[in-house]
């Protein structure tokens, strides 16, 4: 059998039902090959965007999301997808095509390192140079991608290596010498966390990706109601818990909520599970969570002493751990620390001004949120990406999905397409800034194509907004570089030229109608252009460099 | 700062000196010195890295290491090991000093390997006290050419490093 084919039939074997990607001459030959087979083939019109789509894909439904690329050009476009998939721990596979084995090394057309240029942001690569060993390759990097902590695996496919000969037979089990995922969680380690939680008076959960990688929320909300904790979020967490739960208070960090910041600065027992206490997250390192004492969860015992100090360290997967841990422990009453937690949620709710008839984004967000709360959420980055976090309450897992730990513009939209494919029966919606938006707005040629109804609303302030705002704040209003001169721009024509449709909204009376709209046409993609106030801001806000209690809010 | 001796075992692949010293660019870890080669079993390789750090910086070059696919296991043998390293000098010589320069060679059981007109060579073995110590010794003379092979370790008595 052709090598190609065999590869093919690989991935059919590893369950594989969508590929998004754009051939060229070195993938070519896998190309032909996949024409035979059931899988379906996202043509994107960017390669960065097919990793983005294969890792919006992956983070929606939790498979593994693949990618195809071609050499050259092909393969160092998807770098950005790989570093993104990398930094937030996501299952992708991506496959590029190399020149020749006789030509590698020699500058030939298209050859770019791919390999060498990714290993510091795969969780594994391969080149592959004996045909024989592909399918095996195969098998590996889709175990090695989504077991562990998972992360993405690229596999570089010199094209004479995809034209020869090859026996087909799929081997069952992988055994590397090298990778053997732990787990289960040491018992003696499980049991002294049992004993903090026991004695502690104000604990604090803060769940992180990892909840949602293991598929943990129900072990996570199970453990919070038995201490009983309150749970704090990371950006990537949200979704661990429904943010409607009683225990829930959002999530925490630079632009977290303020209740959620003071009880992490507060607790005597802070239960991290499947964080890895980004700078975004713990602000001044020095001064988090001074009171407390750390259990610290996670399956990759890197992060674990990384950032913070530990106290007890427990390696193994949330998924496994939670539930022994929530078996010996009991309920216990903390009924001063409930009400202190309790009186901070009063004294400072997540507020902006909404009285005086003007278009704001946090509004526009609220409005998704009434109108759809189930819709699966993506967004870019920037203001749109923290307003998203603040005011779309996420209620199951996998429903919020934004790059965390590379904060990649240009993400939201073509991880919304992916997530779209994985689910093409819910509402996909990507809430975008309008300069993270024209990163990757020509992946709407994409939707039109292949009928991917998706929402993109356009929190549209004409500005870089987020740099704008820390001009605004720490750099006396010089606004360098942050002006996106776009009056004359019409999103809704650019929809239009596309094939999708436009709407351009101005007034908040316009809102509620205009999603209504949206949310109805279910199949091509929706860009909605709301033309925001341009100088709003994000609060609250911990400074640069601040502590988490050292957050600042604005007069409303 | 205070220097730690690993002992990495690795999957003899292609590539994995690369992954390996790209895991410490990338992360600012310090090498002094890295010696490889194969072991008793021709799959598997081993590492000896000296590396400058703190117990933190350590524990984080191991985990790190470790989560490398390609290396299957890390050992610690910075105490109780014996550690040698080869080094060989070239050495400026005259007539005169050729007797004296043999003469150290021969105290610290260096070998003389290559002798020209106005240079020789010596190769000496040992660990880092015992090679510096010699190499001073032959400042004096005139050094025209160094080379080390980087320092391997063995922790001494039944303990091992293997699967
Ligand atoms: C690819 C990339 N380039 C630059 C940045 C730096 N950056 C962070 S936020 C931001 C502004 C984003 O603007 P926009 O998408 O309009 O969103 P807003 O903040 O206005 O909501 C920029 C330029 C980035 N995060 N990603």
């Amino acid at each position: 059998m052709r090598a190609a084919d065999a590869f093919i039939k690989a991935l059919e074997k590893e369950g594989v039902k969508h590929i998004f990607g754009i051939p060229g001459g070195a993938i070519i030959e896998v190309y032909d090959a996949l024409w035979d087979s059931d899988i379906s083939h996202v043509l994107t019109r960017h390669e960065q965007a097919a990793v983005h789509a294969a890792d919006g894909y992956a983070r929606a439904s939790g498979k593994v999301g693949v990618a195809f690329a071609t050499s050259g050009p092909g393969a160092t476009n998807t770098v950005t997808g790989i570093v993104n998939a990398y930094m937030d721990s996501s299952p992708v596979v991506v496959f590029t095509g190399q020149v020749p084995r006789s030509l590698i090394g020699f500058d030939a057309f298209q050859e770019a390192d791919i390999t060498g240029i990714t290993m510091p942001a795969t969780k594994h690569n391969y080149l592959v140079t004996d045909p024989e060993s592909l399918t095996d390759v195969v098998k590996e990097a889709f175990y090695i991608a989504s077991t562990g902590r998972p992360g993405p695996v690229l596999i570089d496919l010199p094209k004479d290596v995809t034209m020869v000969d090859v026996e087909f037979n799929y081997s069952k089990k992988v055994s590397l010498m090298g990778y053997n995922p732990r787990i289960a969680g040491h018992p003696k380690q499980i049991k002294k966390a049992a004993e903090l939680i026991m004695k502690s008076e104000r604990p604090v959960i803060i769940a992180g990706g990892g909840v949602i990688l293991s598929n943990a929320s129900k072990e996570l909300v199970k453990l919070a109601e038995t201490i009983p904790a309150f749970v704090v979020t990371t950006l990537m967490g949200k979704g661990s818990i429904p943010e409607t739960h009683h225990l829930s208070l959002g999530f925490i960090g630079m632009h977290g909520t303020k209740y959620g910041n003071y009880t992490v600065t507060e607790s005597d027992l802070v239960i991290a599970i499947g964080c890895r206490f980004s700078d975004r997250t713990t602000g001044k390192v020095a001064s988090f969570a001074p009171y407390a004492k750390i259990i610290h969860i996670d399956i990759d015992a890197a992060e674990i002493g990384k950032n913070v100090r530990v106290d007890v360290p427990i390696v193994g997967s949330a998924k496994q751990i939670l539930p022994k841990l929530t078996s010996i422990i009991e309920y216990k009453k903390r009924k001063e620390w409930g009400d202190r937690v309790t009186g901070w949620r009063k004294a400072y709710p997540l507020k902006y001004k909404n009285d005086d008839g003007k278009l704001r984004p946090q509004y526009v967000i609220e409005k998704i949120y009434e109108l759809m709360p189930d819709a699966i959420v993506t967004t870019e980055v920037g203001q749109n990406q923290m307003w998203a976090a603040q005011y779309f309450r996420t209620s199951y897992p996998r429903q919020f999905i934004s790059s965390g730990g590379l904060g990649t513009m240009g993400f939201g939209f073509p991880a919304a397409m992916g997530a779209q494919v994985a689910f093409p029966d819910r509402t996909v919606v990507d809430i975008a800034g309008d300069g993270s938006f024209q990163m990757n707005i020509q992946e709407l040629a994409t939707c039109v194509d292949y009928r991917i109804p998706v929402k993109i609303c356009v929190l549209n302030n004409m500005f870089l907004g987020m740099v704008r705002q820390w001009q605004e704040l720490f750099y006396d209003e010089r606004y360098s570089a942050t002006c996106l001169r776009c009056k004359e721009m019409s999103f809704e024509k650019i929809a239009e030229g596309f094939g999708g449709v436009g709407m351009t909204v101005e007034k908040v009376s316009e809102v509620e109608d205009a999603l209504k709209e949206a949310f109805k046409i279910d199949d091509v993609p929706v860009v909605i252009d709301f033309r925001v106030e341009r100088l709003e801001n994000v609060y609250p806000m911990v400074p640069a460099g601040a502590a988490l209690n050292e957050i600042i809010d604005e007069e409303v | 700062m205070s220097r730690y001796t690993i002992a990495v075992l690795v999957e003899n692949k292609p590539g994995v000196l690369a992954r390996v010293s790209s895991l410490f660019r990338r992360r600012g870890f310090n090498i002094e010195s890295l010696a490889v080669g194969t072991t008793e079993r021709e799959d598997i390789s081993r590492m000896t890295i000296v590396v400058s750090g703190n117990e933190k910086i350590m524990e984080q070059v191991m985990k790190q290491l470790n989560k490398l696919i390609d290396v299957i296991k890390i050992s610690d043998v910075t105490v109780n090991s014996v550690e040698r390293e080869l080094v060989m000098v070239k050495v400026a010589t005259n007539s005169a000093n050729r007797g004296e320069i043999a003469e150290i060679a021969n105290i610290f059981r260096a070998r003389i390997v290559d002798v020209a007109k106005e240079s020789m060579i010596i190769e000496i073995t040992g660990d880092e006290e015992k090679i510096n110590a010699f190499v001073n010794l032959m400042r004096q003379f005139g050094i025209k050419e160094l080379v080390k092979t980087g320092k391997i370790s063995m922790t001494r008595g039944g303990k091992m490093v293997q699967l």
